[in-house]
């Protein structure tokens, strides 16, 4: 796939079509990728690559590209296409400065789950049907997919494209995942128990703000946490309430948008399950107003710019359950 | 000096300009008791109230915080209160989630006749609150008079 990617890329750059590539390059390890523009051929051959360890979502990027004199070529993952989509909907990303061409993916692995898998020392990484083979510094290791891929991936949404100007590949279906089964455990959970559960994991928060930056729904020019004027800027959390705030608040803004790509919690240095909080937006969203995938389309109306007469009140939420 | 040690919550109702508001208003003329513990925050509409304004009031100090906005249908800017009839609906689930106690949050619709209205929900919204005790999960330590 990669050399066809790349071979596919040197086509457009050199018939002008684009100018510029948005891919994914190698950074210091080989799990360690990073999202790279390439202006030139030469650069697009000696960098440019797409492996198992692409998880990066790149839609984010364009908001920034697509306002750059020409035209960017952009490699899309299914699930990249539903951020890239929704930027689409917020006029965030110009459109028309955009090639997109639509990526197959069979889930993205990266240095923390393989680590946590028990492999260290990674050098390759190739994947043969439902299993992953690691070439390490003290031999080659089998892994089960099931074992080695993420929580998202192993949840997958969708292999469709839901936006692409081009395919490359076949086209996938949106797939029926158990992506709520822990929202679920968790809201059979008592509130005390509710309540340990998320100070265990909130506690661990250092406010690094990397959720909030690689979200493709965070996109803000100027950010509630940085606005000096909100009284809720600040650097590390100092008490419980401050963690507790920054992600509440976090989870709100994006409700509604939030596409459910799992870069918040692929790129928490302290491993919080964040996706948890915009699941719970999402779940909730579909049982009161109705299924919505956000970043499906581009005309909708969000759920949370819309209403209609019969909604639910509020009180629902104390009607619910025993808990 | 009966009930010095006695809980007593403080409460944040944001009530909307044009509705809840003037029932508050009403409540008082018509002479109606409710705890002195309600502090009113006037916003121009229910939709004003931004999930900050609720987090922010915890962390000040409330024990509770109610919103109070015209009926559906009756906004003044003809659907405001329905936009934060969503937002709360989520923002209280997502407190529920998180472990907080969800009935310290409560969202209600008062017009501007209703003072006796106003007058019984803030009571029973004491009672709940004074019930569940000290908001302790949601507090700030910082803002707490020592």
């Amino acid at each position: 796939m990669q050399a066809a990617m790349i071979s596919r890329a040197k086509e457009l750059l050199q018939g002008g079509q684009v100018q510029r590539v948005l891919g994914w390059k190698t950074g210091e390890f080989v799990y360690d990728i990073t999202p790279a523009v390439f202006q030139s051929v030469e650069e697009l051959e000696a960098e440019f690559v797409y492996n198992d360890f692409c998880g990066n979502n790149l839609s984010k990027y364009l908001i920034k590209e697509s306002r750059q004199p020409g035209k960017v070529l952009v490699f899309l993952k299914p699930c990249d296409t539903y951020s890239f989509n929704q930027l689409v909907k917020e006029h965030r990303i110009l459109r028309d400065n955009v090639y997109v061409i639509g990526v197959p993916c069979e889930g993205k692995t990266d240095g923390e789950t393989l680590k946590a898998a028990g492999v260290r020392g990674i050098l390759g990484l190739q994947a043969q049907g439902d299993r992953f083979l690691v070439e390490t510094l003290y031999g080659s290791q089998e892994l089960e997919k099931a074992q080695a891929l993420p929580e998202r991936c192993q949840n997958c949404k969708s292999k469709k494209h839901v936006a692409y100007d081009e395919l490359m590949g076949e086209e996938g279906q949106v797939l029926q995942s158990g992506r709520f089964d822990m929202v679920e455990k968790l809201e059979a959970m008592t509130p005390d128990e509710r309540f340990n559960f998320w100070r265990g994991e909130l506690s661990r928060c250092i406010r690094c703000n990397a959720c909030r930056n690689v979200c493709p729904a965070c996109s803000c020019e100027k950010c509630v946490f940085d606005n000096d004027n909100s009284g809720v800027a600040q650097k590390a959390a100092a008490n419980s309430f401050e963690e507790n705030m920054f992600h509440i608040i976090r989870a709100f803004h994006v409700a509604g948008r939030c596409t459910d790509c799992g870069e918040c919690s692929r790129v928490c240095p302290q491993n919080i399950p964040l996706h948890l909080l915009n699941r719970k937006f999402i779940k909730d969203i579909d049982t009161f107003y109705g299924d919505y995938q956000a970043g499906e389309d581009t005309e909708s109306r969000a759920p949370l710019t819309n209403y209609t007469e019969g909604d639910v009140e509020p009180s629902i939420v104390y009607q619910r359950g025993g808990n | 000096m009966q009930g010095m040690n006695e809980f007593k919550p403080k409460i944040v109702a944001f009530c909307c300009n044009w509705c809840s508001y003037a029932g508050a208003d009403l409540a008082g003329t018509n002479r109606l008791n409710y705890p002195a513990d309600v502090k009113i925050i006037r916003v121009p509409c229910s939709c004003r109230v931004n999930p900050l304004f609720i987090l922010r009031a915890f962390q000040r100090g409330a024990d509770g915080v109610i919103l109070c906005g015209c009926h559906p249908g009756d906004c003044h800017y003809t659907t405001g209160n329905y936009y934060a009839r969503r937002r709360m609906t989520l923002l209280f689930s997502m407190l529920d989630y998180l472990g907080i106690e969800k009935e310290r949050t409560r969202v209600e619709w008062v017009s501007a006749a209703e003072g006796a209205k106003f007058a019984a929900t803030m009571n029973d919204f004491v009672a709940t609150v004074t019930k569940l005790g000290e908001n302790k999960r949601l507090e700030d330590l910082r803002c707490k008079q020592q």
